[in-house]
């Protein structure tokens, strides 16, 4: 006669009115402590397994190298850590940068490299500020107003190269995809420059606190005087610039601006973003754990093609590095169908 | 199961409950009677709760024992309980709100035909249950388009229609208006006439002493005392709740009042409000009063710069101003301690500096960096300025009592030292104690001259802590009264 539907469970309040959720929260805390230090042991884990079975693993052109597969992607992931805090998704970075590319790749070939790579930038942010503005304008979901800005912008880039590629010609330009400072290449510069820019803006500024408390309660955000919708597209703008660095990198590289580039980063870029824990619901991450979550895709990916694993694999793997990665974050969460 | 109606429908006996070393229950014994509706009261963390999930089946306790008519029980979980006639309403309501009133309440066993939803019998099996609670529903409205009050009438519909003889309603009234807890009471006693026992949790001792006979008290985890209605007083309830005599429930000081802070005039929105005009002078509560929905949280929204304007002008020290956003309305030196303090008031999961300094962190910042040092130490200050208990800065929001967060709220806005602060609902939901705290904060803010502007649905409060009160009615004031009126006036002007 009577089911077990969750509707007439009398059901565990959130609060309770004892200690246990105090001794609960402590524990939880815990829990995410080790979790940071997990993440780091993880890809430590991974190297030294990787060392032992691959003596080139450990040399400093392998893990240069390793560094430079992580750097589009992670520059790209710094953004989009800041578009989750916020409780929101963008799917379009990798049209962004796909545009962004090509139009740096002929400006550049047009006007020079200073111009080129300002122009590529600024239509990075300007994109990022258009979904924005869909969204906290005309109340648009970000997952679809960045979904239409993913084809949109995928579209742009066909028209605009009439799909081919546009090769650059300024070794100005190529110098921020192929040089290298002391040995160290650019990218990879790039990366851990513009980490360290993110880090302080999120943990030391006072934008950083608007969008972990938009992240963590809007409403609450907004009755404290915060103008959160300003905020929120300015953070779209912030993944749209960041996407665009990430046209330089890959374009530079290349050598060419290549109508096909960024083509499903979205994803990478997000899964290093969840990898490192940054919580979808938004309010809380860091962009450290960020670059960690891009740093253990591209050392797994490495480690790949050292052990000489069927390529096919590359994709499975990475799967089941998220599933890992979030499973030791869910186990402290309620299910989500309970 | 009917022919459990003997005396004492459930007796808890000896009921001992620890969680992780803390002792939430000890030795506690409670009788409730077939027919009849027991009030427990206590303060936040005194076990009712708790209390209620071990009748529940939630939790199992670790000594003690239940007896249901006389027959001894157990439950391993809260299927356990329900098959034996027991169902938690809770203080929110727990419904599909896109869900008629008869899936609502057959939604675990709705009748079949084959393998097809029987909907002329649904329709008429839910009719049959609401007939018998006197309660006028249509079975296939929506839920989410009742009100608050008829939503829990669902859910009681949907207790009995599962065959439940005895309810614990934990809160039921803290969201209803005074009318819609007359609807409640209506159906409570239809219930207990028919013999089920209702146990009956509330902090609004005027309902329990308008509902409940006998009134059980707990304090710490322990029943402290237990008398029928005809002994019980306020005062003498209250005493027992908090172990110590409170001397006056509304301490009210009656500061020097200035010259008018806030004007409205004439104000109009595209809901709800029409042709509101209302003044707030320095060193002044203003209490706002009226049933739920009649339009005070819209008017401080409205205020605050949430909700737009259709018509009318607001003055902040005789100067026009235009508030088009929360941002707007705190440079003009507004604060606003909104009903919610969970979902509009506080980040739960953010530390309490963090909280504390949302709105001020401008003033935090140097040389383009968040200053985390200083926002430590200002909330520090304010822990002692208005005795917040708090491990430290940096315990997380939710892990506080309800008085402890509303001081946090309280905290955050007497950062920035509004001229106007709008408390909405600022007691609700919190203790005895921590009340009278929350009372003793105001006079202190009104005396140094800050105006405030109260919203309360707790008369009494209205009445005891207000140097004036205005009423609401749909929208429109239909009322202002000095001090010192008489609760008729104010309910009068209340229903208009």
């Amino acid at each position: 006669m009577i089911g077990k539907s969750s509707l007439i469970k009398p059901r565990l309040q959130v609060e309770s009115e004892l200690a246990p959720s105090r001794t609960a929260s402590v524990l939880a805390k815990a829990v995410r402590a080790a979790l940071s230090y997990g993440l780091l042991l993880g890809l430590v884990a991974i190297a030294l397994i990787l060392a032992s079975v691959s003596p080139t693993f450990l040399t400093r052109t392998n893990l240069l190298n390793v560094a430079l597969q992580a750097s589009v992607v992670a520059v790209m992931a710094f953004g989009e850590t800041f578009v989750i805090l916020t409780a929101g998704i963008d799917l379009s970075v990798g049209s962004v940068l796909g545009l962004t590319g090509v139009v740096m790749a002929s400006t550049t070939n047009h006007f020079g490299t200073p111009l080129g790579i300002l122009t590529g930038l600024a239509l990075g942010a300007m994109l990022g500020t258009v979904s924005g503005l869909f969204i906290t304008q005309a109340k648009m979901a970000p997952f679809i107003a960045t979904l239409a800005m993913l084809a949109i912008g995928r579209g742009l880039t066909y028209v605009f190269t009439n799909g081919q590629p546009i090769l650059v010609h300024s070794p100005t330009f190529n110098f921020f995809g192929q040089g290298s400072v002391v040995d160290v290449p650019v990218p990879v510069i790039l990366m851990f420059a513009i980490f360290a820019v993110c880090w302080v803006i999120l943990t030391q500024t006072r934008f950083g606190r608007y969008v972990l408390a938009i992240g963590g309660n809007p409403e609450v955000t907004r009755l404290s005087g915060i103008p959160i919708r300003r905020y929120v597209t300015m953070v779209y703008a912030l993944t749209g610039l960041l996407a665009a660095v990430g046209g330089l990198i890959l374009t530079a590289r290349l050598g060419t601006g290549d109508p096909n580039g960024g083509i499903g980063y979205e994803l990478d870029v997000i899964a290093a973003v969840v990898i490192g824990g940054t919580s979808l619901a938004g309010g809380r991450g860091s962009v450290f754990r960020t670059l960690l979550g891009a740093l253990i895709m591209a050392v797994v990916a490495n480690g790949l093609v050292l052990l000489n694993v069927n390529p096919f694999w590359s994709q499975a793997v990475r799967g089941c590095i998220i599933l890992v990665a979030v499973l030791a974050d869910s186990v402290q969460r309620k299910s989500w169908y309970e | 199961m009917s022919t459990a109606t003997a005396e004492a429908a459930v007796q808890l006996i000896g009921i001992g409950k620890a969680f992780a070393g803390v002792q939430a229950l000890r030795d506690v014994s409670l009788t409730a009677s077939a027919g009849a509706v027991t009030g427990l009261v206590g303060e936040n963390g005194a076990g009712k709760t708790t209390l209620l999930k071990i009748l529940a089946g939630v939790y199992k306790p670790d000594r003690g024992r239940i007896a249901l008519g006389g027959v001894p029980a157990s439950f391993n979980d809260p299927a356990a309980a329900q098959a034996a006639g027991i169902a938690i309403i809770h203080q929110e309501v727990n419904v599909l709100p896109h869900l008629s009133v008869a899936e609502n309440i057959y939604l675990s066993h709705l009748p079949r035909r084959g393998p097809f939803v029987d909907w002329p019998r649904l329709r008429d099996d839910c009719a049959a249950v609401l007939d018998n609670l006197r309660v006028k529903l249509d079975p296939e409205t929506p839920v989410g388009e009742l009100s608050l009050a008829r939503q829990q009438m669902v859910e009681i519909a949907r207790a009995i229609a599962q065959h439940a003889r005895i309810l614990a309603m934990d809160e039921p009234t803290a969201s209803l208006s005074s009318e819609e807890v007359a609807i409640l009471f209506s159906t409570i006693r239809q219930l207990t006439a028919e013999g089920v026992t209702v146990i009956f949790v509330s902090h609004r001792l005027e309902e329990v002493f308008e509902i409940a006979d006998p009134i059980a008290v707990l304090r710490d985890g322990q029943m402290v005392g237990t008398m029928p209605r005809a002994q019980a007083t306020t005062e003498r309830v209250i005493e027992l709740m908090v172990g110590r005599p409170i001397d006056r429930q509304f301490p009210k000081e009656v500061a020097e009042v200035g010259p008018v802070v806030l004007e409205v005039e004439h104000l109009s929105t595209e809901q709800l409000l029409r042709d509101v005009s209302l003044t707030v002078h320095r060193g002044e509560v203003v209490g706002l009063a009226g049933l739920v929905g009649a339009g005070r949280t819209e008017l401080a929204r409205a205020i605050f710069g949430v909700d737009r304007l259709s018509a009318g002008s607001i003055r902040i020290q005789g100067r026009e101003v235009r508030i088009g956003s929360p941002a707007d309305a705190i440079r003009l030196g507004i604060g606003f301690v909104p009903e919610d303090r969970k979902r509009s008031g506080l980040l739960l999961r953010f530390p309490l500096y963090a909280n504390h300094t949302l709105p001020s962190l401008r003033r935090f910042v140097r040389s383009g960096r968040v200053v985390k040092r200083l926002e430590t130490s200002a909330f520090q200050r304010w822990t002692k300025e208005l005795s917040i208990h708090a491990r430290d800065a940096l315990e997380e929001a939710r892990d506080l009592s309800g008085g402890n967060q509303q001081k946090v709220v309280l905290a955050k806005w007497l950062e920035l030292s509004p001229q106007l602060l709008i408390l909405d609902e600022p007691t609700r939901g919190i203790d005895v104690g921590a009340k009278v705290e929350i009372y003793d904060i105001m006079n202190r803010l009104v005396k140094s001259g800050t105006a405030i502007l109260m919203i309360s649905s707790d008369l009494p409060e209205v009445l005891g802590m207000s140097d004036r009160i205005v009423v609401m009615h749909e929208g429109r004031i239909t009322g202002e009264f000095a001090r010192g009126a008489a609760r008729e006036q104010v309910m009068e002007a209340a229903i208009a």
